[in-house]
């Protein structure tokens, strides 16, 4: 069972993310330590393996630096549900092979410690402590076909073989 | 079928006679841009997965510039891991330092930037290349990789949006204010996905430089790209600049182009703009926000770093002190060598300001200028987000160069026109 992190704003930005002060390092464990850490710094801490992110629009606006989608990754967070993404950093997290969700009304219906379960194939998400059932759409068969590679670099060797 | 110019460039460069937008397509890339931050993660990947090759060593541009020279022992692992690398494949267009410069400034000056060609690189404001009717666009670690191994890389045609910028920009009014009042308009997300096409009579009177700061910030609004459309000012520059002297092909959207969205803009009416903390859709006319008190001012960036930008500074700073601490980052040696020869070294000395070498640096917080808690900056940056040039704690106010050295001058948020 995953809990929710729920953030209630729109355009998180890589800054937020992860901090351009440690971007010296594209070691994802460092990274991770400071995942999230100019929005809520107290967030790795609270943080267990498997948990979401719930946000709004824009999340991961700013700069390229796939260092925000490690960063996230290597904390342990499962998936980041938002109801919009800004495009390099949903572009990065498919390359990566990391899955994101886009629903609507999950920031609206999930509150923040909320204990969900994600069906990732029928695009299902179940908030256990309200009961409420949230469908969405998944991620476009391309982006799956990636993400089942186990990245773009891993699909281009398998497409190129 | 009628298409913008975006797409005509991703038709070619997919080997299609039309795209439209929302298809996915397969792009050849013409040029690949790599600096320190995006790439040593990305020769990593390739060396982990047993593909460590370039497509093409001529078509990949190298330049160190977010924590050159290295800030410290981390950034300096980096760049040996860039410089190992370039050196290894080769690579034809690697700038070392006293070459090496803020990257989206030094590919065009150095003359890697063609109309029609495709452009990808390590860093979100790729798409400040557009400004040459061509298509570029910011991309992570494993697109880089993807890129520089194959040349070619997937992307989904973008939707259009045309910007009309109509009548002349006002006297001590810039690009930056346009490109502030634009994104402001339409927001953070306003062209998420999305291309942002600048078309109008406005445009004709910016030179390649001030068209640059538009296309720049296309990011700002979440755009995929930004592009200008070529005439006389972008044959010109290229005269000046390309390399490769071989004929470029030049595209332009159709008159009956689809757009999702047109937006027009009137110049005349634009008022010198200011970002405010945290984000650069927060813009409001100097008028609404003047005598607010900064304790830094910032003069450098791929937004506004160029001689253009400097030479407007120095124009400012003649015969005047700065109040504030007030940082100079020329955001290339060419740009550096020639403010130094222009005597703007000797005005910028003599208003109390420090000059730096071309660095990135405290733009994204990196160094050379970080802020304490608690303190404000007015920059000629792209992004004012929380912690972005220091503390999180700290605010950064963006501004064009024109409004940052008024600022500095008088040590708070200052409408230039008085001193222009």
């Amino acid at each position: 069972m995953s809990k929710a992190h729920v953030y209630k704003r729109d355009h998180i930005n890589t800054d937020e993310i992860i901090p351009a002060r440690y971007l010296n390092t594209d070691n994802e464990q460092e990274l991770a330590r400071h995942c999230m850490e100019d929005l809520d710094a107290g967030f790795v801490k609270k943080l267990n393996k498997g948990d979401v992110i719930v946000a709004g629009d824009d999340f991961g606006c700013g700069s390229s630096r796939e260092h925000a989608v490690w960063a996230i990754r290597g904390a342990g967070v499962a998936t980041v549900i938002a109801r919009t993404f800004a495009r390099i950093f949903y572009r990065n997290a498919i390359d990566c092979g990391f899955y994101l969700i886009e629903s609507k009304d999950a920031i609206e219906r999930i509150a923040d410690g909320d204990e969900v379960q994600i069906d990732y194939d029928k695009g299902i998400i179940e908030d256990k402590t309200n009961g409420q059932r949230i469908e969405f759409r998944p991620l476009p068969d391309f982006a799956l076909e990636i993400i089942k590679d186990g990245g773009l670099l891993e699909h281009i060797k398998k497409r190129k073989s | 079928m009628a298409m913008t110019i975006t797409e005509k460039i991703l038709a070619r460069a997919s080997g299609k006679k039309t795209v439209k937008a929302g298809e996915l397509i397969n792009a050849k890339i013409d040029v690949v841009m790599c600096h320190d931050v995006t790439t040593p993660a990305a020769i990593s990947m390739l060396i982990e997965k047993g593909i460590d090759k370039v497509f093409d060593k001529n078509k990949i541009v190298v330049t160190p510039d977010h924590f050159q020279p290295a800030k410290d022992i981390k950034s300096a692992e980096l760049h040996k891991r860039l410089d190992e690398w370039a050196k290894r494949q080769k690579i034809k267009h690697y700038y070392k330092i006293g070459k090496a410069g803020v990257c989206h400034a030094l590919l065009p000056e150095q003359g890697h930037i063609r109309p029609g060609e495709v452009i990808v690189g390590g860093d979100s404001h790729t798409c400040t290349y557009g400004a040459f009717a061509a298509f570029s666009t910011g991309i992570g670690s494993t697109d880089l990789a993807a890129s520089i191994a194959t040349g070619e890389l997937w992307f989904r045609v973008p939707e259009s949006i045309k910007f009309i910028l109509n009548g002349k920009l006002p006297h001590g009014v810039y690009s930056k204010d346009v490109i502030l009042a634009v994104i402001t308009r339409i927001g953070v997300d306003g062209a998420l996905y999305k291309a942002m096409e600048f078309v109008g009579p406005a445009l004709k009177d910016m030179s390649m430089e001030a068209r640059m700061t538009i296309t720049n910030m296309a990011i700002e609004a979440g755009a995929k790209n930004g592009v200008i459309g070529f005439d006389s000012v972008t044959k010109k520059y290229l005269a000046a600049h390309l390399k490769d002297k071989k004929a470029y092909k030049v595209f332009e959207s159709d008159a009956d182009a689809e757009y999702s969205s047109v937006e027009e803009f009137d110049c005349a009416k634009i008022e010198p703009m200011v970002a405010m903390p945290h984000l650069p859709s927060n813009a409001v006319p100097i008028s609404k926000c003047k005598g607010m008190a900064m304790d830094q001012a910032y003069i450098g960036s791929c937004t506004n770093g160029r001689i253009e930008d400097l030479r407007i500074v120095a124009k400012i700073f003649k015969g005047k002190e700065v109040k504030i601490r007030t940082i100079i980052v020329p955001a290339t040696p060419v740009i550096w060598k020639q403010a130094d020869d222009e005597g703007l070294f000797d005005v910028f000395y003599k208003a109390g300001c420090v000059i730096s070498a071309p660095t990135c640096g405290a733009c994204l917080g990196g160094f050379m200028g970080i802020l304490a808690s608690g303190e404000k900056c007015i920059s000629t940056t792209n992004r004012n987000f929380v912690g972005r040039m220091g503390s999180p704690k700290s605010e950064v106010y963006l501004a064009s160069p024109a409004t940052a050295a008024a600022s500095a001058i008088e040590g708070k948020l200052t409408d230039p026109r008085r001193y222009i």
